[in-house]
């Protein structure tokens, strides 16, 4: 196995190289294959074990299958949920388009729940309004609670039909770049045998997902550890609004398994321990439909004034029960499962205890709504990096600004997946050849990855690093900050960022190296969790998923701009794209629900 | 807590081995794939294995638990006899450790054409479905591809090459069974013969390791349904 590693490092040539295979990813792969490029996807697992695999409630599109709905309405809601930091250029794109992408995977098979009269089902979710804020809307297009999985398997069957490349169990350690920064592909090593291969693209597209990893308790999967993100800081670009992470209201307590929004859609409320129904008190109109930032603030705060249940009252119980068996296993059967095997609870009989858990990053990769990627260079906030591309969790378009609406996630990676694919078509009819990449630069990389060939001689392991880093991130940045707090978490993170260079790990092999996976994913939650708390410390205002008890308002003549955090420059800011493309602009309000 | 785990590096080991672990204060309730990562974050970097949603979704962290297969992730060790027995899938290569080669199962998977054929013009929004064509799908599309079934089945172990395996006809009936896919002659004809699928002798192993639930043979036998009555 080792042989290979002595030959020279292999170099493939593609007209896009994909990077991350969820569900943005393989919509970006299958629109390239189809228009008979050459695209090669690259990810650390067998692509239906992306994290794509476990959204559960479904994808948000006014198809108005179930009452009255249109596009502009879900716009609204999505510019308001953002609590006005989202970009309404791309707000206005995404759901515009979104029919049409439900549409296209309903073509590509994705069996999605049905209507009576043979349309597909849509539910109720949290922060979604008829008629800019009136009545709840249904606007969730949903395959029961396994919706993710739904559209992850037949965008996969997709590609397969469409013979798209794929590098399954490759890692991709780092971006290759040109003198004037542009991006000309990547280099990745295979995690099967060790080998390194460097994969030359015209064009590359991140798509790597989130990055919840950084937080103890998370619904977010292992994998989920924001390579893209830290790829993309190691090559100079700044991350956006990372101070912007939303906590799920329902998390399985103490233990982060997901209990999607589709069960509160379903009917299903929120109790405190005197029995109360809370959210009547938070929210009076949405109730236990409100947007997740402001659910989450409302547990935190009953267990935080006492009213927790449990013999910590460290939690509030999400009451279903009454909702019955069948409404229960028709709609629900994925996380009527998960409840029975790891809580012994059946959702049908008894309620589930639930705490805000990390779930989603809404900042990442700046991009535009074309999915370039975009960086300030002088005056210019956004410049297109040329050859790279983002789509997904992993960027920031920005479509969900301070707090992403549940069902705008699925969404948006198709959406955005898509429009990447499209734009990189035409790019790549105006840049028709490769350019050559430099051996240093390859070289700098293959360093970094040979240095794990030998034993090293630091006393750091990754778990020793990475447990710490959880926790100072779980204690210093979650539903609720200060000053104070977020002072010491900065502190905390520079300080064990600093210990990295003593790290090693005891696996030396080339085959299936797992340790060195890990140590590589390290140093991207480190970079990750740097971005988060250096942007969290630096926003003094309060703002969706942002939550400041020293700053409690918003500040929208300080604060309306994005934030973007770089290794190079620190803390820098541009300003919000509020002008639509062609509709008015929703100027900010007071955001109640 | 002990557990006795099947070891091989093909770097340094001539054949594979079991090594012995022991865990002390682990909690009622754990899942087994806890167990295995504190025992590589603390113990030992080399334990290899795959994983990663940790609650029975993405179908990574299938292997041989006490002689079953199954997802480490959603198998509590409440339930198992100790020293747990930890090995990996029967039946194809082993890359290293509980890491198997799984390319031969998925290349079966990618034999049954696993995706929608719809040859008519599509319309400009859904094709119709009704919540009963739907329900025929229920128990078929939610396979999580761990191959525990698979590498349950004595007829895939004998002919991994020849039998699809309960996975990949699951899939095939995934397809057969959906109104709006329209290459269901096709789809039959492709699944005659003595091995692709009547090499099932409905021996169930896969029905008892489904971590889903799910029920490749009773799958199996709607095909042959079908394909009976076709030729009628």
């Amino acid at each position: 196995m080792s042989e290979s590693n002595r030959q020279p490092i292999e170099r493939r040539q593609f007209d896009t190289l994909i990077i991350g295979a969820g569900g943005g990813g393989l919509r970006a792969s299958l629109q390239l294959a189809e228009a008979d490029l050459s695209v090669a996807v690259v990810s650390k697992v067998f692509p239906t074990r992306s994290h794509t695999v476990a959204a559960q409630g479904g994808m948000n599109a006014a198809l108005a299958n179930v009452g009255p709905d249109n596009w502009h309405w879900h716009m609204f809601d999505t510019v308001k949920g953002s609590d006005y930091l989202g970009d309404q250029d791309a707000i206005e794109y995404m759901c515009r388009t979104a029919p049409k992408a439900v549409y296209e995977l309903e073509h590509f098979g994705v069996p999605f729940s049905r209507l009576d009269n043979g349309k597909i089902y849509q539910r109720a979710f949290g922060g979604q309004s008829q008629n800019f804020g009136g009545d709840q809307a249904a606007r969730t297009c949903a395959a029961a609670d396994r919706t993710g999985h739904a559209i992850l398997h037949s965008l996969y069957q997709q590609n397969i039909r469409a013979k798209t490349h794929f590098f399954d169990e490759y890692f991709a350690v780092d971006l290759l770049q040109g003198d004037e920064g542009q991006v000309l592909g990547a280099l990745v090593f295979n995690i099967n045998d060790g080998s390194i291969i460097v994969i030359e693209a015209r064009t590359t597209l991140i798509a790597t997902g989130g990055a919840g990893q950084i937080f103890k308790t998370t619904t977010n999967a292992l994998i989920n550890t924001g390579d893209g993100m830290g790829m993309a800081m190691r090559a100079g670009i700044p991350l956006q609004d990372m101070e912007f992470y939303q906590f799920h209201p329902t998390g399985i307590a103490g233990r982060g398994m997901l209990i999607t929004e589709g069960a509160r859609g379903e009917g299903g409320y929120l109790v405190n321990a005197d029995g109360e129904r809370m959210m009547e008190r938070y929210a009076p109109k949405a109730k236990d439909l409100a947007s997740r930032d402001v659910v989450s603030r409302a547990i935190a705060i009953e267990v935080r004034e006492g009213r927790g249940c449990g013999p910590k009252k460290d939690h509030v119980m999400l009451k279903l029960d009454h909702l019955g068996e069948e409404v229960i296993q028709k709609r629900l059967p994925g996380i009527r499962q998960t409840c029975i095997t790891f809580l012994g609870i059946d959702p049908a009989e008894a309620p589930i205890p639930v705490f805000p858990t990390a779930h989603y990053t809404m900042g990442g990769i700046p991009t535009n709504r074309h999915g370039q990627v975009v960086v300030p260079v002088k005056d210019t906030p956004e410049e297109p990096v040329a050859g790279l591309y983002a789509a997904g969790e992993c960027a920031c378009v920005s479509v969900h600004g301070g707090n992403r609406l549940g069902g705008n996630s699925l969404l948006d990676i198709l959406v955005f997946g898509r429009a990447a694919a499209n734009h990189i078509i035409e790019y790549l009819k105006e840049n028709k050849y490769h350019q050559q990449i430099d051996d240093a630069a390859i070289n700098k990389v293959v360093d970094k990855v040979r240095r794990y060939d030998k034993p090293g001689t630091g006393k750091e392991t990754v778990a020793g690093l990475r447990d710490e880093l959880k926790q100072v991130m779980e204690e210093h940045c979650s539903v609720f900050r200060n000053k104070e707090i977020l002072n010491q978490g900065v502190d905390k993170i520079e300080r064990l960022a600093e210990r990295m260079k003593d790290l090693s790990i005891d696996d030396q092999s080339y085959t299936f190296n797992t340790a060195k996976v890990e140590a590589f994913e390290l140093e991207n939650l480190m970079a990750v969790a740097l971005a988060t708390i250096h942007s969290a410390n630096a926003r003094e205002e309060s703002r969706g998923a942002h939550s400041r008890t020293d700053f409690t308002e918003r500040d929208d003549i300080a604060w309306m701009r994005h934030s973007l955090y770089s290794f190079e420059n620190g803390l820098d800011y541009k300003p919000v794209r509020t002008k639509p493309i062609s509709v008015e602009s929703f100027p900010p309000k007071p955001r109640v629900y | 807590m002990k557990f006795k785990i099947y070891r091989y590096n093909p770097e340094t080991d001539k054949k594979p081995y079991v090594q012995d672990y022991e865990l002390d204060k682990v909690e009622p309730g754990t899942m087994l794939l806890a167990a295995l990562l504190r025992i590589k974050d603390e113990q030992d970097q080399t334990l290899s294995f795959r994983r990663s949603c940790g609650e029975g979704v993405c179908g990574s962290d299938g292997m041989n638990i006490n002689g079953t297969n199954g997802l480490a992730c959603v198998t509590s060790l409440d339930s198992l006899k100790q020293p747990v027995e930890i090995r990996p899938l029967p039946g194809l290569p082993v890359i290293r450790d509980l890491i198997i080669d799984m390319e031969q199962f998925y290349k079966q998977y990618r034999a049954v054409k696993p995706y929608l054929v719809v040859n008519d013009p599509m319309p400009e929004v859904e094709l119709l479905q009704t919540p009963e064509q739907r329900e025929k799908l229920d128990g078929l599309y939610e396979c999580v591809l761990c191959a525990c079934c698979s590498t349950s089945c004595p007829s895939f172990w004998w002919n991994p090459d020849k039998f699809l395996g309960p996975a990949a006809l699951l899939q095939a009936s995934r397809f057969i069974e959906d109104s709006r896919d329209q290459d269901f002659e096709k789809r039959l004809e492709d699944l005659e013969g003595p091995f692709k699928l009547f090499r099932c002798h409905t021996i169930m192993n896969c029905v008892n390791v489904c971590p889903k639930g799910l029920n490749p043979t009773k799958a199996i036998g709607r095909i042959k349904n079908k394909m009976v009555s076709r030729s009628l």
